[in-house]
C-alpha cells in the first residue's frame, strides 16, 4: 500500500518537473487514433464486403429464351439469376384487357405497352409478356391464370395482378418486374 | 437479494489456495444458496427449464452439424439422412426441431409469467430488456435454423423474412442481395445462414449469462411483488428450488417427449418435406407456430412497410414496457382491472396465432356476413398494442389497487403465525 503510493508521487513528481506540452500530446493521441480508425476501417471494408454478390453469382448473367415453342394461353417459367421467369403468350382477351385498363386507378401505374419491348424490327408484340415471375410484396412465385383481374395472384399474401402483371389489389406495392431483355430475332429473346 | 454476504468456507487446503486465486468454488457456492423468495410459485420454474432447453440445442445442434451439408444439392438429402441412416439420428435430429418448439413454449410461458407479475418493473428493467434481447436472438436463431432442411417451408420462409429488408426505403435491394450474397436465395444463403445458426446460441449463452447476473443482483420477483425485507422472507435457492425446479422439468420433460416420441413432425409443416423448389411456391405459407402472432400482424396491414414496422414494433414495444407501465405495483393480483385486462390480452396473442396459421381472406367468425382472418387480426393487433400504449399506461394512473400484504412471511402463513414465530 504505502510502497505503491511513493511510487504513483514519483511519477507525478517527474511530470510536473519536465511540464507536459498538452497541445503536442493531444495531437498525438488524435493522430494515432485517426490511423488506427483508417486501419480497423479498411480491414472492417473486406469482411463487410465479402457477403455480397460473388464474381460467378454476377458471371450467370444472361439466358437465351425461344419463344416460338409457347403456345397461345401457355406460360413458360425458367431460373434466372436463381429468380422465376415468365414469358406467356397472351390471348387477344387477355392483351384486351391488359391494354384497356385504366391505369390511373392501379397503385404503380403503367401502360402495357411500357412493359413490353420492341422486336429487331421495332414493332411492338403485345402478345409476349416477359416478367420476373416474383411478387413485389415478399418475393413469392405468384400463380397464373388466377386472382380477380385473371392474371396472377400471389398465395402467400393475397396480391392480385392483372394480364398486364400490373399490382391491382392486395400488400404488394409495385408490379411485377420486367427484367433486361431484347429480341435476338422474331422468335429468341434473350434476357439479362 | 442484492450483495448478500457469502457464506463459502473452504474445507481444505486445495480449495483455499483456490479460493484465494479464482474464487469460481465461492461463486457457485453462493450461487446455490442464493436467498429467493419463499412464495415462489411452479411459473418460476420456467427459468432452470429455459437454462436446460438451451443446453438441449446446443448439444444436439453440435451433433447434427457434424453430419449435416450446408449446400443446396446435397441439404435436404443429409437431413433426411440423419433420420434413416445416423445411428440415432432419428432421435437427435427430431430432438433438436421439437426442442426449438419446446423452448419457445418454455419462452411464452416465462414472457407472459413477467408480464402478469411485473416483473419488468424497477429495479428489473434491465434484467427485463436483457430478456428481450435473449427472445429476439433466439427468433432469428430459429429462422436461420428452420432454412437448413432446405424445403419448400425453408427456402419461402427465408425469401419472405429476407424479403423485409427489401422493404427498407431507398438501400433496400442493395442490403437485401448482400444479405443473400446473390439475387435470390441461393447456395450463399444457406451457407451463411448456417455459419450464423452455429454461432448464435453461443451468444444467447452469453446474454443469459448476462440475464442470470442481473437477476442475482436486483433478487427474483415473487407472486405477490412485495419485495423480501426479512430472512423468513426468502429461502435457500438449494435444496428449496432446485427440488422445485427438477420436479417442473421432469413435467416439462413428458411433455417435450410426447412429441418426440408420438409426433415429431406435428410442430413442423408437411410442405418441408418437399425439396426447396424456387419455381414453385407452396399454396399457403406459413412459419413455423411460435411466429405465428407476428405474423399475423405483419399481414394485417395492407402495405408492406407498415406491415413490417407493425411486427417489429410488437417486439418493440416489450423493450419499452418497464415505462409504458405507470404503476408501482408489481402483482396482478392486487391489480383487478389490469388483471382483466391482462386475460384479455393473453386471449387476443392466442387469436393472433390462429389468424396466422389462417387464410386471410377466409372466413374466421361466422357473424353476419363473416369476419374474415385479416379482419380478426385487425382487431386483434389493436388491441395488442392498446394494451401496451394506451390501457397500461392510464391503468397505472386511474387503477385502485387492493392492499399489498406487509410481507411475503404474512402472505404464506398469515398474521398469527407471523406473531408466533417472532
Amino acid at each position: 500500500m504505502g510502497k505503491g503510493l511513493i511510487v504513483s508521487e514519483a511519477v507525478q513528481d517527474h511530470h510536473s518537473a519536465n511540464s507536459v506540452d498538452g497541445e503536442k500530446r493531444d495531437f498525438i493521441f488524435i493522430a494515432t487514433g485517426a490511423v488506427a480508425a483508417a486501419g480497423a476501417a479498411s480491414l472492417g471494408w473486406p469482411l463487410v464486403s465479402q457477403m455480397g454478390k460473388a464474381a460467378d453469382t454476377l458471371a450467370a448473367g444472361s439466358i437465351e429464351i425461344d419463344i416460338s415453342a409457347i403456345e397461345e394461353g401457355a406460360q413458360l417459367k425458367t431460373l434466372w439469376r436463381g429468380k422465376p421467369v415468365f414469358v406467356r403468350h397472351r390471348t387477344p382477351k387477355e392483351i384486351t384487357e391488359a391494354v384497356n385498363t385504366n391505369v390511373a386507378d392501379c397503385p404503380d401505374p403503367q401502360m402495357d405497352n411500357d412493359r413490353l419491348v420492341a422486336r429487331p424490327d421495332g414493332k411492338v408484340d403485345p402478345k409476349f409478356l416477359v416478367m420476373v415471375g416474383v411478387c413485389t410484396h415478399f418475393g413469392c412465385v405468384p400463380v397464373g391464370e388466377a386472382g380477380d383481374f385473371n392474371g396472377w395472384y400471389c398465395p402467400c399474401h393475397g396480391s392480385h395482378y392483372d394480364t398486364s402483371g400490373r399490382i391491382r389489389k392486395g400488400p404488394a406495392p409495385k408490379n411485377m418486374a420486367i427484367p433486361p431483355y431484347e429480341y435476338l430475332s422474331d422468335t429468341v429473346i434473350k434476357v439479362g | 437479494m442484492a450483495g448478500h454476504p457469502s457464506t463459502y468456507e473452504p474445507k481444505y487446503a486445495a480449495t483455499r489456495w483456490l479460493d484465494q486465486r479464482l474464487p469460481i468454488i465461492r461463486m457457485s457456492a453462493d450461487f446455490m444458496v442464493f436467498p429467493s423468495p419463499r412464495n415462489l410459485n411452479y411459473w418460476w420454474t420456467f427459468g432452470g427449464i429455459l437454462a436446460l432447453c438451451l443446453v438441449a440445442q446446443i448439444i444436439t445442434g453440435i451433433i447434427l452439424a457434424m453430419h449435416y451439408v450446408p449446400h443446396v444439392d446435397l441439404a435436404f438429402d443429409s437431413v433426411q439422412r440423419i433420420r434413416r441412416d445416423v445411428p440415432f439420428g432419428w432421435l437427435l435430429q427430431p430432438m433438436h426441431a421439437v426442442g426449438a418448439s419446446m423452448f419457445f413454449l418454455a419462452v411464452y410461458v416465462h414472457m407472459f409469467r413477467g408480464l402478469y407479475y411485473g416483473s419488468y418493473k424497477a429495479p428489473r428493467e434491465l434484467l427485463w430488456i436483457i430478456g428481450c434481447v435473449i427472445y429476439l436472438t433466439m427468433m432469428a436463431t430459429a429462422f436461420l435454423g428452420y432454412t437448413l432442411p432446405w424445403g419448400q417451408m425453408s427456402f419461402w420462409g427465408a425469401t419472405v423474412i429476407t424479403g423485409f429488408f427489401g422493404a427498407v426505403p431507398v438501400v433496400g435491394v442493395s442490403l437485401q442481395e448482400w444479405l443473400l450474397g446473390g439475387y435470390s436465395v441461393d447456395n450463399a444463403t444457406l451457407n451463411r445462414f448456417f455459419a450464423l445458426h452455429y454461432l448464435l446460441p453461443f451468444v444467447i449463452a452469453a446474454i443469459v449469462g448476462l440475464h442470470v447476473w442481473a437477476l442475482h443482483h436486483v433478487g427474483q420477483n415473487n407472486p405477490i411483488g412485495v419485495t423480501p425485507k426479512t430472512k423468513s422472507d426468502t429461502l435457500s435457492f438449494h435444496p428449496f428450488y432446485t427440488v422445485k425446479d427438477a420436479f417442473a422439468v421432469a413435467m416439462f420433460l413428458m411433455i417435450f417427449a410426447y412429441f418426440l416420441f408420438y409426433q415429431p413432425d406435428a410442430l413442423g409443416h408437411s410442405d418441408n418435406y418437399i425439396p426447396a423448389d424456387p419455381l414453385k411456391t407452396p399454396a399457403h405459407i406459413v412459419p413455423e407456430w411460435y411466429f405465428l402472432p407476428f405474423y399475423a400482424i405483419l399481414r394485417a396491414v395492407p402495405d408492406k412497410l407498415a406491415g413490417i414496422l407493425l411486427m417489429f414494433g410488437a417486439i418493440v414495444v416489450l423493450f419499452v414496457l418497464p415505462w409504458l407501465d405507470t404503476s408501482k405495483v408489481r402483482s396482478m393480483r392486487f391489480r383487478p382491472v389490469a388483471r382483466g385486462f391482462f386475460f384479455i390480452f393473453l386471449f387476443f396473442c392466442f387469436v393472433l396465432g390462429w389468424c396466422g396459421a389462417g387464410n386471410p381472406d377466409d372466413i374466421a367468425v361466422p357473424i353476419g356476413k363473416g369476419l374474415s382472418f385479416y379482419r380478426v387480426s385487425q382487431i386483434a393487433t389493436i388491441y395488442y398494442f392498446a394494451f401496451f400504449l394506451i390501457i397500461l399506461p392510464v391503468l397505472g394512473l386511474t387503477e385502485k389497487a387492493k392492499t399489498l400484504p406487509d410481507s411475503i412471511t404474512k402472505s404464506v402463513l398469515g398474521d398469527t403465525a407471523v406473531a408466533a414465530a417472532e
